[in-house]
């Protein structure tokens, strides 16, 4: 059985004018262990997809229809007090810009503290006891004097490793990680990813990252999934997905990529921009970008179908695939 | 290529004014209400000397027996006062308009001198910044730590009691206007200052700057279209505050002389016969007073919806 | 910290400096002191050689660093009307002011904190839209008319509260006599604190409101749910602390606009406190007080703009006093 079982999700956000759909019946599966990766450009709806499953979407965003099934309850259904008791407890999220996300004015130890007596019985010191030995799993030098610091007085790093470690302190099922390092200095960048993958792994956690990065996904998750303007276009084990995308946008995607360029080449860039929630374009989101595009993108939604290794919402794919073959030949012959 | 500089700031304009900002003032009845309240207010107010059944400025028309008759609905009143008649004898009605033109126009007047200080220094901390922008800003602070109020009480204590009362009634309205429009700079200046150094950044003015212009030209042409917004929710909500301070001054015997009342001035006259039960004298200039100040700060709290600027915060 | 303290120390100074400037002036230009000691019918000659034995004609520093030394030895001349010592004559009347002050500090932070908050939490509740629709009509209702109305519904009309002065006084210690220790005391400082905190407690229920919907919409409040923690401790812990940090700046400075507001609620209550007496020496030209009034109340501006910003600097974390000083 899944852990996490998500099945037409579908969030809007009621502006003044219009209301727009930011999530168009998002499905997709985690087992527990598992580490999934949620990729696509800004806007795409990968971190509203992450606060949804939290049910946290700040107004005027909310679940307008479908089921979060999360160890068997519907996460869209709970009242507050059952959602209070799961979030940071059995489900946790890591933000994406760790100088905003502690509060200014509260030490290290009480942000903690109070994370761990929110779901435990606990006395201060039985949870300072946890802090300070979940600060040591997250590699942070003498836990004892951080506690008493305040955020403003740390890393950006150091912070995120501490949020990490906060996301740890009641060994939650799944843990969500929105652009986790995205605020980051990229040196420190690979030494986060890293640490997650490692606690992930040694605790049996599941893991939902959320990234623009497709590097950090092939490094990171052993399952991928591709946004395009609130949906799942393109989703498989992330190795198909790197190795072999078919929907043009994820191959676009992986061109882009400064590994697929030979030195001297242009970048090979998608052209246009992803259109804003409420100019969607009719049929397939991605049409209007797309060199592939026929009258049936243009005015029917592509249904998800397995092709290859992946599933993939494309009417062309097959003659993608077509032409793809027929210019290996070409370039072998 | 000055065009390309400055379409966008014009164009910006025109949008807010055209489609935006008349758009929501359609939608928001309250809004709307309060613009056709104080427009009232301000117009029956001006035209005074042609409404106003009385003249309270000319002695041949009050005669002190005519003192304290209540509003014509009220018992033992007379038909020709409608909102009866002050402790001298004047009609109410007229003494109000004519007190309520001169709170509006000292008001206006005084945030037209306040708008004009502080947009000036303002601009000029901003752009010259260093030394200069750091005295400028301590003073701001220095200015605002004491209460405008308090500074005003005490200015206008003391020119009274140098220049002897008739010299200073005379003069009343120029004293108000002046202390209360520098007292109140500050308030623009930084919120200006700091829309300077943002806009200071960006690349038009940079460009402005390349092609030669002067920083007179840059600071007026380019930078304050940019600080306007801010600039008129702060008005707004200085020119209610502006005319509660002239009430309150005139209230002391600070303001406006009794023989030339502004609202303020009126409500003090009045507040002696309270107690003999001549309230109309003090409650109805009261009422003007305080729904004119009202439907001002209410168009101020829907400007600052509408127009959602970056305010200097403390 | 210590760099801190001195540069805060410093400003207060030149502050102090400037007030003491102005008040010179004023003393040198405002009435005439000989007028005041011998009257008119006294000859020019007599006139100068007491002008030479007061110091009248020395040098403009001379007299100005007469003025500030005496004033340090508390010395800011003797009232012409009182005939006593300016500084004692405030002093006298210092306590009245403070204790409307404190009433009125009390009403407005016991109701401004709790009606902010709730404003804040549920912006939507009809309770939410009354509260505010009351604030905007109370921000625009000078204090002295709400002051006069309240005399006319408590006291002429339905003759419930006093309308004027003091009343029945407790004496403390000092000069210091107390309205908070009698029934009568009470009744009489009701009426003028509530006059007092009319303007102000609308204000700050309005901007703590407007804090607090910022800071809640703040990714640290998104984060404190994400972290299951418990709503009461978001609004009150995680979201208040942060809310109340530029109120406190904020606030400061109003503690300065209110002293301001008590010449007007003492003038319309007849309050025996500072303000009344200010008014008073004002009509009476009694130059010596005005300045001790100037200078009495500069420094009490001064010095809770003092305290206000070291509050400040020790609440707020992200402020590291002992860097500021840099």
């Amino acid at each position: 059985m899944s852990l996490l079982s998500v099945r037409d999700l579908t969030v809007k956000f009621a502006m003044r004018e219009q209301t727009v759909t930011a999530l168009n019946g998002i499905s997709f599966d985690l087992a527990k262990g598992e580490r999934l990766g949620i990729v696509g450009e800004s806007g795409a709806g990968k971190s509203i997809t992450g606060f949804a499953l939290m049910n946290l979407l700040s107004r005027p965003g909310y679940i307008d229809s479908g089921e979060i099934l999360f160890e068997g309850d519907d996460v869209v259904q709970m009242k507050p007090r059952a959602l209070q008791d799961m979030r940071g407890n059995r489900m946790a999220m890591i933000f994406q810009d760790p100088m905003v996300t502690l509060n200014p004015v509260l030490t290290i130890g009480e942000q903690m503290v109070e994370t761990l007596r929110a779901h435990r019985q606990l006395s201060r010191e039985e949870a300072r006891q946890i802090a300070i030995l979940k600060l040591r799993e997250v590699y942070i030098p003498s836990p004892e004097e951080r506690l008493e610091q305040y955020p403003h007085e740390l890393s950006g790093g150091m912070r995120q490793r501490i949020i990490i470690a906060i996301a740890l302190l009641l060994d939650p099922q799944l843990i969500i990680a929105d652009e986790p390092t995205t605020a980051l200095d990229v040196t420190i960048q690979a030494d986060i990813m890293e640490l997650m993958l490692e606690l992930c792994q040694s605790n049996q956690v599941s893991l939902i990252l959320i990234t623009h990065d497709l590097g950090v996904v092939s490094q990171m998750t052993e399952r991928t999934m591709v946004m395009y303007a609130g949906r799942i276009i393109e989703t498989g084990s992330t190795r198909a997905i790197i190795n072999d995308p078919q929907h043009p946008y994820t191959q676009g995607l992986i061109n882009a990529l400064p590994q697929q360029t030979k030195p001297g080449q242009r970048l090979k860039q998608i052209q246009g921009t992803m259109p804003a929630l409420g100019r969607i374009p009719a049929g397939c989101p991605f049409n209007p970008r797309c060199e592939y595009a026929t009258a049936t993108c243009r005015s029917q939604i592509p249904p998800m179908s397995q092709f290859a290794q992946v599933q993939v919402a494309c009417h062309e794919v097959q003659r993608l695939q077509f032409e793809a073959e027929a210019n290996r030949k070409e370039e072998l012959a | 290529m000055s065009s390309y500089i400055e379409t966008p700031n014009q164009s910006r304009l025109n949008r807010i004014w055209q489609s935006h900002m008349a758009y929501s003032f359609r939608r928001n009845p309250v809004a709307v209400v309060s613009m056709a309240v104080f427009l009232f207010i301000a117009v029956t107010s001006f035209l005074a000397p042609l409404i106003a059944p009385y003249n309270p400025y000319d002695p041949a028309q009050i005669d002190i027996m005519n003192s304290e008759y209540p509003p014509a609905w009220a018992e033992g009143a007379l038909p020709e006062f409608l909102l009866g008649t002050d402790d001298q004898g004047r009609d109410l009605l007229s003494t109000i308009l004519y007190g309520t033109r001169l709170s509006i126009i000292i008001g206006l007047c005084a945030v037209g001198l306040q708008a004009f200080l502080g947009i000036s220094i303002g601009l000029l901390a901003g752009y010259i910044g260093g030394r200069l922008d750091s005295l400028l800003m301590r003073l701001a602070d220095i200015q605002l730590s004491f209460s405008t109020l308090m500074v005003a009480i005490i200015f206008l204590a003391v020119t009274q009691a140098l220049f002897g009362s008739e010299t200073f009634n005379r003069y009343a309205i120029f004293f108000l206007v002046a202390v209360i429009g520098v007292a109140e700079w500050p308030q623009y200046a930084r919120t200006v200052r700091a829309t300077v150094l943002a806009e200071k950044k960006k690349e038009y003015v940079d460009s402005a700057r390349v092609l030669g212009f002067g920083p007179m030209r840059i600071m007026v042409r380019h930078i304050l279209p940019n600080s306007l917004s801010p600039i008129f929710v702060i008005s707004t909500v200085q020119v209610a505050n502006a005319i509660i301070s002239e009430a309150s001054l005139s209230f002391l015997g600070l303001g406006m002389p009794p023989s030339q009342p502004s609202l303020g001035s009126l409500i003090s006259s009045g507040f002696d016969y309270i107690f003999s039960g001549s309230w109309w004298i003090t409650v109805i200039p009261g009422i003007v007073l305080v729904v004119l100040v009202l439907v001002i700060n209410l168009l101020g709290d829907w400007m600052r919806d509408v127009l959602n600027p970056k305010l200097y915060k403390g | 910290m210590f760099a801190y303290l001195v540069k805060r120390a410093i400003q207060a100074v030149a502050v102090m400096f400037a007030i003491s400037l102005i008040a010179f002036a004023i003393q040198g230009n405002l009435g005439d002191p000989l007028r005041e000691l011998v009257g008119q019918s006294v000859s020019e000659e007599v006139r100068q050689q007491l002008r030479d034995e007061l110091g009248l004609n020395d040098p403009f520093l001379t007299q100005y660093l007469r003025f500030v030394g005496n004033a340090l030895q508390g010395d800011l001349g003797t009232s012409y009307f009182f005939k006593e010592p300016a500084l004692e004559v405030i002093l006298k009347k210092l306590p009245a002011t403070l204790e409307l002050v404190l009433g009125a500090t009390v009403i407005i932070i016991g109701f401004s904190v709790p009606l902010g908050v709730y404003t804040a939490i549920r912006p939507d509740a009809v309770l939410s839209r009354v509260i505010m629709a009351l604030s905007i009509l109370g921000i625009s209702v000078p204090v002295f008319l709400t002051a006069i109305m309240m005399i006319f519904v408590f006291s002429v009309e339905w003759g419930w509260l006093p309308s004027f002065g003091r009343g029945d006084v407790v004496h403390v210690w000092g000069y210091w006599e107390t309205n908070f220790l009698s029934l009568d005391g009470w009744e009489h400082i009701l009426l003028p604190s509530v006059a007092l905190a009319s303007i102000m407690l609308p204000l700050f229920v309005r901007l703590i409101r407007a804090e607090m919907m910022e800071v809640l919409q703040s990714e640290y409040v998104r984060y404190a749910k994400a972290k299951g923690i418990a709503p009461w401790r978001i609004y009150f812990i995680h979201a208040l602390k942060n809310t109340l940090l530029p109120v406190i700046t904020v606030g400061g400075v109003q503690i300065g606009t209110m002293v301001a507001y008590t010449i007007l609620t003492e003038t319309v209550f007849q309050w025996p406190g500072m303000g009344f007496m200010f008014l008073e020496a004002v009509n009476r030209v009694d130059t010596p007080l005005i300045v001790a009034y100037l200078i009495v109340v500069g420094f009490i501006f001064v010095v809770t703009n003092t305290i206000v910003d070291l509050i400040y600097g020790l609440v707020n974390p992200t402020v590291n006093i002992a860097r500021m000083g840099a």
